[in-house]
């Protein structure tokens, strides 16, 4: 009976759940001025979209991965939609394909303001060996920045989990640790 | 060696790998050989060869790999400066149709007599009457090129509408677009449209040095990344005559079986989620993460990327990590069989699988279907398996195989194969020889070239490699079994509801960048 054996693997796997990282300000590359207002109205909850620009699909493994038991991103109020439309902060691996240019400003344009974007990734932050491998040339348009404004860069090729976390949280709490 | 009981001249380039020129004419003579005898098409590609001087009259080739009884075929036609044309493939084999189009778009190759020559690559970065992968074309960041339309195939009549989706999809996933045609909830027709992540992979791999190279290779798609950059590695120490130590090669192994679970442990917790079965997504992803961090403790990277290298490896495993290693399997293959054991028993679940997304194993044959989709449909091709490299001759891999081609099937597979690598990641440990870690490769010696095949997760991965006079890289191509299974995806939802096409797409979860490039 699958209901049996189901409830026997939850309470034997117990809560697996780690606390959070903090906050790392030095991810940050521009001011939030309308940092206080989105505190204001959103508090420490933030909605998130992901945008692939053109990555290899490494750093979607480490998106996933935030979503599991250990990381408990929903427990910290931080939520994956569907539609940009419903978000605070798009996440966007890249770099930026011209296939996905006009896409990718598209989603920028229908998140509605106030808005963080985080660019994950070495390609998408234009740093890094695998950012200088992938730079701007007759398909790609190199870094997120080079096509919509940036509020946070989180490096890695992929960047870690915690790594990731401790951006999307410099972008949502300006860099006071939770 | 022979196919089909003829002599097409290939010569041995390496175990299970066979090299030969033919005429262009002689290709489809050469593709039915090889699909009377049983193989497939693999991998279509094409290169441009004018600045190879003295190397016969080809100014353009293009290239086919076949699988055959006898091995991994890799035939070339040189083609003509003026008029670069070569006969359709796709007759034979319909999984040569994608790549010929991309082929056209990269390289201005046309396939005569090809009933679909749509554009497939090219969307707006470049114009129809520019060619990427030839030497004279500018890889810069020129002017946005002109955007032309790309014609879908409608779909008309009573009750039918159109429903578009992406390329920027609702979940993580990577970018692609899907125009369904339904009838009410059924699904009609399925057109996907692809190459919104070209990022001009194979034109980045020129003039650089063979260390960067493998650096590339491992990022054309990420998930693979062991796979794709021990098959670069693979055609470079082949072109150069290089030995690669024991040990290293036994390591590789066991890189790409770590990989091959964490792949199978993703996919079989996205499989639970896509039926609203939460519990399997977080349970399988608890040990997909505790599988992560031992890679991170043990190799210094959670996906081991960069740990393979031409010449051997860099990354080495001490006792104590043999013996953590070790116990991790065990205990996450004890997990995985509770955790079967509650999949095999939930009704709901098993109501969602069965019988959805169904490749039947003729169609997937005269398709081509391949990899762990392939072998849920009773395609029993593992190049594990039947052409064994080192050190794979020296482990016995088991195959996993089904026949009803459907989710069940293709998660039954995984299953299986996550058993079968944690068994192989055991023996691998156990028989791990002492030795180097790499050897310094050879110097080149003029132009050399070299093919590289690898069973990933996903299916067999190819890379060829050209390296120049000067030892840097002069042609790279790299493919992705996703090529060949996209295609299958459009018929395996037909007649199926909308609402189960999250969860067939994700039971063959392919590569979009992989096929992309």
């Amino acid at each position: 009976m699958a209901t049996h054996l189901l409830l026997q693997k939850i309470f034997k796997t117990g809560i697996v759940s780690e606390p959070a990282p903090v906050a790392d300000p030095a991810l940050r590359t521009r001011e939030q001025e309308l940092q206080a207002e989105i505190l204001k109205v959103f508090g420490q909850a933030v909605a998130i979209r992901h945008v692939d620009a053109g990555s290899c699909n490494g750093c979607e493994l480490e998106i996933h991965a935030i979503n599991g038991p250990q990381y408990n991103i929903e427990g910290m109020g931080v939520k994956f939609a569907a539609s940009p439309r419903h978000v605070d902060l798009l996440l966007v691996t890249g770099p930026v394909s011209r296939n996905l240019e006009t896409a990718l400003k598209r989603t920028y344009d229908a998140t509605p303001e106030p808005k963080w974007v985080v660019a994950m990734g070495d390609c998408a932050a234009g740093c890094g060996e695998a950012g200088g491998l992938f730079g701007a040339n007759y398909a790609s348009c190199g870094k997120i920045s080079n096509v919509i404004p940036v509020d946070v860069e989180v490096p890695g090729c992929p960047p870690t989990p915690e790594a990731l976390l401790a951006g999307i949280l410099a972008a949502v709490s300006g860099g006071r640790a939770g | 060696m022979k196919i089909n009981g003829l002599d097409w001249n290939l010569a041995p380039l390496a175990e299970h790998i066979w090299r030969g020129e033919v005429t262009p004419d002689a290709l489809p003579d050469l593709a039915r050989a090889v699909k009377e005898e049983g193989g497939q098409l693999v991998a279509l590609w094409g290169s441009d060869e004018r600045h190879l001087a003295g190397q016969g009259s080809g100014c353009f080739a293009v290239h086919a790999a076949f699988i055959t009884a006898g091995g991994l075929a890799w035939v070339s036609a040189a083609l003509d400066a003026k008029q670069p044309a070569y006969p359709d493939l796709s007759a034979t084999f319909p999984q040569a149709e994608r790549m010929q189009r991309a082929t056209y778009d990269l390289l201005g190759l046309t396939a005569e007599g090809a009933v679909d020559s749509r554009k497939w690559l090219r969307h707006k970065a470049w114009a129809a009457d520019e060619f990427p992968l030839r030497k004279d074309f500018a890889a810069s960041a020129g002017d946005p090129a002109p955007v032309d339309g790309y014609p879908f195939i409608r779909v008309e009549g009573e009750g039918v509408h159109e429903i578009p989706v992406g390329p920027i999809h609702a979940g993580t996933i990577e970018p692609g677009h899907f125009r369904f045609s339904i009838i009410g909830d059924r699904i009609l027709k399925l057109e996907q449209r692809l190459g919104y992540t070209h990022q001009g992979v194979e034109k980045r791999f020129e003039g650089r040095d063979l260390a960067t190279g493998a650096k590339l290779a491992g990022r054309v798609s990420g998930d693979s990344h062991s796979a794709f950059t021990w098959a670069y590695c693979m055609a470079v120490e082949q072109a150069l005559g290089a030995r690669v130590p024991e040990r290293a090669q036994w390591l590789r192994g066991l890189f790409l079986e770590i990989e091959r679970v964490a792949n199978h442990l993703g996919d079989l917790g996205y499989l639970g989620n896509d039926v609203a079965l939460s519990f399997g997504f977080m349970q399988f992803w608890r040990l997909k993460e505790d599988w992560l961090r031992l890679c991170r403790d043990l190799f210094g990277h959670r996906y081991l990327f960069d740990r393979i290298v031409p010449g051997g490896v860099a990354a080495d495993l001490d006792d104590p990590g043999r013996r953590r290693l070790a116990d991790l399997s065990h205990r996450i293959e004890g997990e995985v069989r509770e955790l079967k054991a509650i999949y095999d028993e939930h009704a709901t679940l098993q109501d969602r699988f069965a019988n959805t997304g169904i490749c039947k194993p003729a169609l997937a044959a005269r398709l081509g279907l391949t990899g762990l989709a392939g072998r849920a449909s009773a395609q029993a091709w593992d190049a594990r398996v039947q052409f064994p490299q080192a050190p794979y001759d020296r482990l016995e891999v088991n195959m996993a195989t089904g026949r009803k081609g459907d989710v069940l099937a293709r998660a039954e597979v995984r299953f299986a194969e996550v058993f079968e690598s944690l068994r192989l990641i055991r023996a691998i440990l156990d028989k791990l020889p002492n030795g180097d870690l790499a050897a310094p490769l050879p110097v080149a010696d003029g132009v050399c070239q070299g093919l590289g095949w690898v069973e990933g997760w996903r299916g067999e991965i190819l890379v060829a490699v050209r390296i120049a006079a000067d030892g840097r890289l002069d042609r790279v191509h790299p493919h992705d079994p996703s090529w060949q299974n996209w295609p299958l995806l459009e018929i395996g939802v037909l007649g199926n509801i909308v609402p189960d096409f999250p969860l067939i797409n994700k039971s063959f979860n392919l590569s979009y960048s992989g096929q992309d490039l």
